[in-house]
């Protein structure tokens, strides 16, 4: 303690000391310190999501538009009973009609290849388009039918006409060859120099020279420069006719018989082309000829061809052919799912929520509830599913893969969210209010009811929408109770019918071989993507729109 | 337990005795042997206090004596607060407020309440006057309702300020005027008591008069039970004076004689800022 009476001489903070100036520094760099690793935290959370969406946008933006040819149908009355529409062979009109684009055409095998440019469904469009307007049978219609799924990719630069021949190992055996210098182009064609033993064992006594196995005597030989390849693939190297080769030498000069020699043998056609054109091209598996590439080209050259945008994406069901599968059957099923899942964990999980707050005692039982709802909300999403298979399906026997089961089950898991958002959001009511209301007058159930709700229910909504969202992504659950069956239609729609949902498409899609379901499944997610986005929207909307200020 | 409780003032006397040199005549309020009890902790022990009808009673205290536990058991708000518990008698009008067959509910509309923070409900300014009317099936029609938001606001005396905004939200009216939009909305519902716990504490000097002169003109119709921390207040608005302290009501009479002859150590301490 110092006596303040005595004069001591005034400290002054010294501002400048180099202790001081040390300190200030080391604190301003920990400062900027923090902000940066929260700058690098947020800049690669961005710069993952971008990764995502660039991704999901490039793989799935093919997807928004179908390539399609326009086809000058004519709806021949004899043939199309206005009575009877449907009964119509509107194949054969569909074919003719395409048909008549290549009057050249003529060749039954050919004319089948020409009609697999066509997507499988134009008949089934034609055919809706005289159900829909049948006031139009007589005339010459124009249609723009879809490609099939080859030709839609194509069109689109996904696939190309010509692919690689040779695997990258099968490569690397050629450049094995190469570098022992054995291969050259003698008289056009690309030749290997083989050191090879004429085995006079291979030569039968009957027939002599011409029946040896001359095909056993350059495996033989053509080994050597393997000796280390464990595969027995380098013999695809040399032609079919190196055999050939070797028997007109052998034929020419019988004394060759049990000598070693040295011969050029041919390399098969896809090393031949390596060799002698620097790259091994054969032509897309997915398209059976030539012609193809020929007529589809003509059908561009005359603008046949058009791109619109996918509207089918949106109204059509699925399909086993990606051009024509559409989400429709998965909107609906999703959005029937949700609205059943709405409409029984909201009032629910309200109601719930208000009484364990405000109502109920606080005691080892309600204890023991609330350390309940709170672990569900961390329970893994395929365990609801599991019990709504068991209880839902087995016990109580409702339809399979029908939304109402869907909504059941996906209310299950969003029950706890709401709870959980119910809860805080009451917590969060300033007991001002409550008391304001009981102190002129009200009862509990009308503060709650008029006051502590109503300044709730922006919290609550966030909570439902968020749990709502995740619902809607959710797959694993709806896996096991079926909805993911296969809905070709969308005639039938209705909670106990079999559904499809968002989730289960995509993933139903991404499982599917067709070239096509590629950039379906990601514009699938892109639409899925959409839905969530509009759905946080909403709940920052609804938030900003009820919130209010005390 | 009590009076281990009492270590922390060493110039306590007794605190069992009480002093009350007055007699009120015709109590409006008079409470026996009133004790409450938060779980196992006892906040008041056995008040008996008779307050006057159309007077304002103040009680004053240092934080923590028990002033307010007292006031919120007249509206039984204590009721609220699952661990409280209070026993002994209050009546209004010989009416036994705690007898189980009266209704809470009817009991909260006849004894208004003002908070310490002024706290309207984030409804408009009409609403906020007219929700306790209509949950209690006071006005019948819409003209009757708004003459009674009228005249409640009038009597508040904010009818002035906020007529051309009565639809705005009250949230958005000045400390002040929120103060006395909460009293026009306990008038609203035709009390013959308003508790005000510390009205006053969050409001400026120049609200603060405003509400103290409606509290005096609100008198002559109201009977009025204040807590304060300020003694001026109390002096210049009541007219009966409490002081409690640590759960005890310690002496009770005329504010005049209160503040100017204490008759017990502990309220001439605090009355003469020794301690609180």
């Amino acid at each position: 303690m110092t006596d303040i009476s005595q004069a001591q001489p005034s400290i002054t903070h010294d501002w400048s000391s180099s202790t001081a100036r040390r300190r200030v520094r080391r604190r301003y760099g920990a400062d900027r310190r923090l902000q940066l690793y929260g700058l690098a935290a947020i800049g690669t959370a961005m710069a993952l999501l971008g990764i995502l969406f660039t991704s999901l946008i490039y793989a799935g933006y093919a997807a928004f538009t179908t390539t399609k040819v326009e086809l000058g149908v004519f709806l021949d009355p004899e043939k199309i009973d206005k009575d009877n529409i449907r009964a119509a062979n509107f194949r054969k009109i569909v074919r003719d009609a395409f048909f008549s684009y290549f009057p050249e055409v003529q060749n039954r095998t050919e004319k089948r290849n020409l009609s697999k440019i066509l997507s499988s469904g134009a008949d089934y469009i034609v055919r809706d388009y005289v159900v829909r307007n049948p006031d139009k049978i007589g005339e010459l219609v124009k249609i723009s039918v879809p490609v099939s799924d080859p030709f839609d990719q194509l069109y689109k630069g996904i696939i190309p006409r010509e692919i690689d021949a040779l695997s990258y190992d099968r490569i690397a055996l050629y450049r094995q060859l190469e570098s022992r210098g054995v291969l050259s182009v003698v008289d056009g064609v690309g030749v290997a120099k083989t050191t090879l033993f004429v085995d006079p064992a291979q030569v039968p006594e009957e027939g002599g020279v011409e029946a040896a196995d001359f095909q056993r005597m350059i495996d033989e030989g053509f080994r050597s420069f393997f000796l280390a390849e464990p595969s027995r693939s380098f013999y695809e190297i040399l032609s079919r006719n190196a055999a050939e080769t070797l028997r007109n030498k052998v034929v020419a000069d019988p004394s060759l018989v049990g000598k070693t020699i040295e011969i050029n043998l041919p390399l098969s056609s896809n090393y031949d082309n390596l060799l002698q054109k620097g790259e091994a091209k054969i032509r897309n598996p997915r398209f059976r000829s030539d012609k193809e590439f020929a007529w589809f080209d003509s059908l561009i050259q005359r603008g046949l061809i058009s791109t619109p945008f996918t509207w089918e994406l949106f109204f059509n069901a699925d399909s086993r052919f990606p051009e024509l599968a559409g989400l429709a059957g998965a909107l609906s099923g999703s959005f029937l799912a949700l609205l059943v899942c709405f409409l029984l964990s909201f009032p629910i999980g309200i109601a719930t929520a208000t009484y364990l707050e405000e109502f109920a005692p606080k005691n080892r039982i309600t204890d023991l509830i609330e350390v309940n709802i709170n672990n569900l909300a961390a329970v893994p999403s395929v365990v609801f599913g599991l019990l709504g298979l068991a209880l839902f399906l087995n016990t109580f026997g409702m339809p399979r893969s029908a939304p109402l089961v869907g909504g059941m089950v996906l209310a299950l898991m969003t029950l706890p969210t709401i709870i959980v958002a119910t809860r805080a959001a009451l917590k969060s009511v300033p007991p001002s209010i409550r008391e304001a209301a009981l102190g002129v007058g009200a009862s509990k159930h009308q503060v709650m009811l008029h006051h502590v709700l109503p300044l709730a229910m922006p919290g609550i909504l966030t909570g439902t929408i968020i749990g709502l969202a995740q619902a809607l992504g959710e797959t694993a659950p709806l896996l096991l109770i079926g909805m993911n069956a296969f809905i070709p239609s969308v005639d039938n729609v209705g909670l106990t019918q079999p559904a499809m949902a968002l989730p289960t498409q995509i993933f139903s899609w991404a499982d599917s071989p067709e070239r096509g379901f590629v950039s379906r499944t990601s514009a699938a997610i892109l639409v899925l993507l959409g839905f969530l986005v509009l759905m946080n929207l909403l709940a920052v909307y609804l938030r900003r729109r009820f919130e209010k200020k005390w | 337990m009590v009076k281990g409780s009492l270590t922390m003032d060493q110039q306590v006397v007794s605190p069992e005795t009480t002093t009350t040199r007055s007699v009120v005549e015709d109590p409006k309020i008079t409470s026996g042997d009133v004790s409450v009890f938060y779980g196992a902790k006892q906040a008041l022990f056995d008040v008996n206090l008779d307050i006057p009808r159309y007077a304002v009673t103040s009680l004053i205290g240092p934080s923590g004596c028990g002033k307010s536990t007292y006031l919120r058991c007249i509206n039984r708000m204590n009721d609220t607060i699952p661990i409280a518990r209070v026993t002994g008698e209050i009546k209004i009008d010989d009416q036994d407020i705690y007898d189980p067959d009266l209704d809470v509910v009817e009991l909260r509309a006849r004894v208004g309440m003002v908070f310490q923070k002024p706290n309207p409900f984030p409804k408009s300014i009409f609403e906020n006057v007219a929700y306790g009317p209509r949950i209690h099936g006071l006005a019948k029609g819409k003209t009757d309702l708004e003459e009674l938001v009228t005249t409640s606001l009038e009597r508040a005396g904010l009818w002035d300020e906020v007529k051309d905004r009565i639809n705005e939200p009250g949230t958005g009216l000045s400390g002040g005027q929120q103060q006395r939009l909460c009293i026009a909305r306990a008038i609203a519902t035709k009390p013959d008591i308003i508790l005000m716990d510390e009205p006053c504490s969050a409001l400026d000097p120049i609200a603060t008069a405003k509400v103290e002169e409606l509290m005096m003109e609100l008198r002559e119709k109201y009977t009025i039970v204040i807590v304060t921390h300020s003694m001026a207040q109390a002096q210049r608005v009541s007219q009966k004076t409490a002081f409690f302290h640590i759960g005890y009501m310690v002496e009770y009479g005329d504010t005049k004689q209160i503040f100017e002859d204490p008759q017990d150590k502990r309220t001439q301490d605090y009355i003469f800022g020794r301690f609180g």
